[in-house]
């Protein structure tokens, strides 16, 4: 592990840097941390819900009249429970969320729920919604991009027609919508090239992996207030979407956050808050429900399988001229995959003058997709990153080499538009080229890949309440669920601001009474716009105290100094007052001191990442085996180096189950074939060597302490990495992944009876 | 002068323009301002629109003031992880 630090006027940090135990570890680890699923109530019921067992059917009837007599059960509630958000004139997004919680007259993939019991027990709600009678009338399905878009395809959703295409297409479509990146002129980009490259790549959709299954409880109270606990990535977003389904005020709501067991982005949606609610406000009681890992897998949203090809051409001496590429993505169920961050990603670290980027949201009954760290870019770095490594294999160029003379700098234009600020790119090049692993020799069937990858960071609203205890100790409260490690980052830059020992803050995630309003932990945006807020709240308080102080003494403030958590009047004529003196008197200068700061987040940062893996592949199994792996970040300033560098290592590990084994894998009636972890084959730690990490600091000019968010671009390379690794161990291209010793076997069957093993 | 530079999924309301120089000291006089000359792209802009000023990238900014020779680019509101 290293931190390289870019920065020639670091102002030395005492705290920001450090490495103290995280604030919420102790309870974590010794098991009194409440997750979803741990809240209990007085009388709380359980609940289960019915999920379709069809891809694709129309519901002709659901009767739950038997069900409604079996033991235990006091309440089932169905589509007709909710309010019909079409007819109410809801727009398209709010009307397919509430459709997507419980389906109304059509399921649209195997695991669309139908229907909720609640009952005194789980087993008892168990048996009685496989009780529930619903007469499907099954309809042909579409799981592919590709069947998808064939002509006759059964269409999902009756009167979508795509949107930016020309001319105005008059018959339906699954495909939602098209979206174009475009910038200079491709063809003469690409006549310019020495050497094209052309493939096709693709991808299956994999999961977020997140241990803890979905929970909720929701409790109705008699004033007609629902209190909802939940772990997500977001309370106040929780909050807001439920009750966009229940259709009611999201005031009439209260969130708690529970302890989250990984989000990735898949927690930044609903699925059962609005059922436990419903079920509540029809028996009066709490109601509980918790989803097993066969239900995960199958009713919540996985990231897009894709379909893209990408062009790119280059002189022999490595100046990439042009970039033509079409992407198809999978949105699920219902619209809205990543695709257009996908187009603005994909070739982000590259200084293209040539591009033309066409993207597809493509219908298909599964899952409607979630996001995934960096949504949409790692399928696109794939194809991208493979497609340059085989450049540099024509060419015979070292592949850091041709990124460092391609690089995105400062003052780069991006694809989507704008010229890049102050980024660090380049930076992570020179870390891996300088770094010890990219010499290591390499043995027979070994081989080394290199891939970088960009993502966005974003800003968006947070607020942050800091109080002063009695005790000149400070309670730090923000609303962005912790689900990497902010808590501790907050408590350090609430310590570096005040010059106290971080011991002295106590991080607190406030419900959605507690706290200002802050939108959802995602975007890597929590350390960089919560961190802000909590900044200005400590920097609010420190000028209350410096205020009070000089009211002791009977001075002007200009006359006073903050110093290491105490103030000091500048002619020395006084002791030094301490925060816990100046607590013990608030009474006598103003009562007690506490501050608000609530900000939408500016100098908003981007995330670059380059990654080196070294791969060994068994020619008779076909299995790959990671031998070493080294990922170079831009973190801006890393508040806390261990959890930024366990954000860089999960990133990539999630990066290496997507490129060796992770996939969806589909019957042909449309139903999931692996909806277990004993199928769906996440890495565990014997599967992987220690992820190496470099710390590069670039600082972002925009933000207090120089952050940059760290959370997604690390799963951005890895799926080409291993690739390119793979390539150069094999000869063989793998262009469809996952690369499971399958699919590697065949390709060097392939090799060795005349192909090319693509 | 704010030089603005269109997207491909903007290009409907402009006539096929990429760019234009307009007058304008914050981003709603913008919108207005470019409204009255491709009408409905206001209303497209309000909603579901980041601006970029000078390369930075503001999610709800329409009433951020615009720098004398700003450049203005129109992202879609993104969504992360």
């Amino acid at each position: 592990m290293a931190i390289i630090e870019q920065d020639t006027t670091n102002p030395g940090f005492k705290w920001i840097g450090t490495r103290p135990i995280r604030p919420d570890g102790y309870e974590k680890v010794t098991g009194k941390a409440r997750f979803g699923a741990d809240m209990m109530l007085p009388g709380q019921l359980e609940g289960a819900v019915l999920r379709s067992p069809h891809a694709h059917a129309r519901i002709v009837s659901i009767d739950t009249s038997e069900a409604e007599t079996m033991p235990g059960v006091k309440a089932i509630v169905t589509g007709a429970d909710f309010p019909d958000l079409k007819e109410a004139g809801a727009g398209a997004a709010d009307v397919d969320l509430a459709v997507n919680i419980i389906a109304r007259d059509k399921v649209l993939y195997e695991g669309h729920v139908v229907a909720a019991v609640a009952a005194d027990t789980r087993k008892q709600a168990q048996a009685a919604s496989k009780a529930i009678k619903v007469d499907y009338e099954v309809l042909p399905h579409v799981l592919t991009v590709d069947q998808a878009m064939a002509p006759g395809a059964p269409i999902l959703h009756p009167g979508t027609r795509t949107k930016n295409v020309e001319p105005a297409p008059e018959e339906d479509s699954n495909v939602v919508s098209r979206v174009v990146q475009q910038l200079g002129d491709i063809d003469a980009g690409l006549a310019a090239a020495d050497v094209i490259v052309e493939r096709t790549f693709t991808t299956k959709p994999v999961h977020q992996g997140y241990i803890e299954p979905h929970a909720a409880v929701a409790d109705a109270l008699p004033s007609g207030r629902v209190h909802v606990w939940c772990s997500s990535q977001g309370h106040f977003a929780m909050r807001t979407m439920t009750s966009t389904v229940l259709g009611c005020d999201p005031t009439r709501i209260k969130v708690t956050p529970a302890e989250i067991g990984g989000g990735f982005g898949g927690k930044l949606v609903i699925y059962l808050e609005p059922l436990a609610a419903r079920l509540s406000q029809k028996t009066g009681r709490p109601v509980r429900i918790v989803m097993n890992r066969d239900e995960v897998f199958k009713g919540t949203g996985p990231a897009s399988g894709t379909k893209i090809t990408v062009k790119i051409g280059a002189t022999n001496d490595g100046k990439l001229t042009a970039c033509k590429s079409e992407l198809f993505y999978e949105a699920g169920a219902f619209a809205g995959s990543p695709v257009g961050a996908a187009t603005m990603t994909m070739i982000a670290p590259y200084q293209f003058e040539n591009l033309l980027l066409e993207g597809y949201d493509v219908l298909v009954n599964k899952p409607k997709v979630a996001a995934y760290r960096a949504p949409g870019a790692p399928m696109a770095a794939y194809a991208v990153e493979s497609v340059i490594d085989e450049i540099c294999q024509k060419i015979g160029m070292d592949p850091i080499e041709l990124r460092l003379k391609n690089a995105s700098v400062e003052g780069s234009q991006a694809a989507y538009g704008p010229k890049f600020p102050k980024i660090g790119y380049v930076e992570t090049l020179e870390a891996i080229k300088n770094h010890p692993n990219y010499q290591i020799p390499l043995g027979p069937n070994q081989g080394r890949g290199v891939a970088s990858g960009f993502w966005f960071n974003a800003g968006m609203n947070s607020s942050a309440t800091v109080h002063l205890n009695e005790d000149g100790n400070v309670t730090v409260v923000v609303g962005s669920p912790d689900i990497g490690g902010s808590r501790a980052s907050m408590a350090l830059m609430a310590a570096e601001t005040f010059g106290i020992d971080v011991a002295r803050v106590q991080p607190f995630i406030g419900d959605t009474e507690t706290v200002g309003f802050n939108d959802v932990t995602g975007g890597s945006r929590t350390t960089l716009a919560t961190g802000q807020a909590v900044t200005e709240a400590c920097e609010k308080v420190k000028a209350d105290l410096m205020a009070r102080a000089a009211k002791t003494w009977n001075c002007d403030v200009s006359e006073v100094e903050w110093v290491d958590g105490q103030v000091q009047k500048l002619d020395g004529s006084e002791p030094p007052l301490s925060m816990a003196k100046l607590a013990r008197g608030w009474g006598r200068t103003g009562g007690p001191v506490s501050a608000t700061a609530s900000l939408n987040a500016r100098g908003v940062g981007s995330a670059f990442s380059t990654q080196v893996c070294d791969v060994e592949v068994d020619p008779e199994t076909g299995v790959v085996r990671v031998l070493r792996y080294l990922t170079a970040q831009d973190a801006g300033r890393a508040i806390h180096p261990s959890y930024v560098e366990g954000q860089f290592q999960g990133g990539v590990v999630q990066g290496i189950g997507w490129a060796l084994n992770e996939e969806y894998v589909h019957t042909e009636k449309g139903t999931m074939d692996n909806p277990s972890f004993l199928d769906y084959r996440i890495p565990v730690a014997s599967d992987l060597p220690m992820i190496d990490t470099i710390i590069v600091e670039v600082p972002n000019p925009g933000h207090p302490w120089g952050v940059r968010g760290v959370g997604e671009v690390g799963i951005v390379p890895p799926l080409a990495a291993v690739a390119n690794a793979v390539s150069n161990a094999t000869g063989c291209r793998l262009t469809d992944l996952p690369m499971s010793p399958m699919r590697v076997l065949d390709a060097l069957n392939q090799k060795s009876n005349g192909g090319n093993g693509h | 002068m704010i030089r603005v530079h269109f997207g491909q999924a903007l290009r409907d309301l402009t006539g096929g323009l990429a760019d234009v120089e307009v007058e304008a000291s914050t981003v709603r006089e913008l919108f207005r301002t470019l409204d009255t000359r491709f009408p409905g792209i206001g209303e497209r802009l309000e909603h579901g629109t980041s601006v970029a000023i000078n390369g930075e990238i503001i999610a709800d900014a329409v009433y951020e003031a615009l720098p004398a020779d700003a450049e203005v680019h129109f992202l879609p509101t993104l969504a992360g992880g």
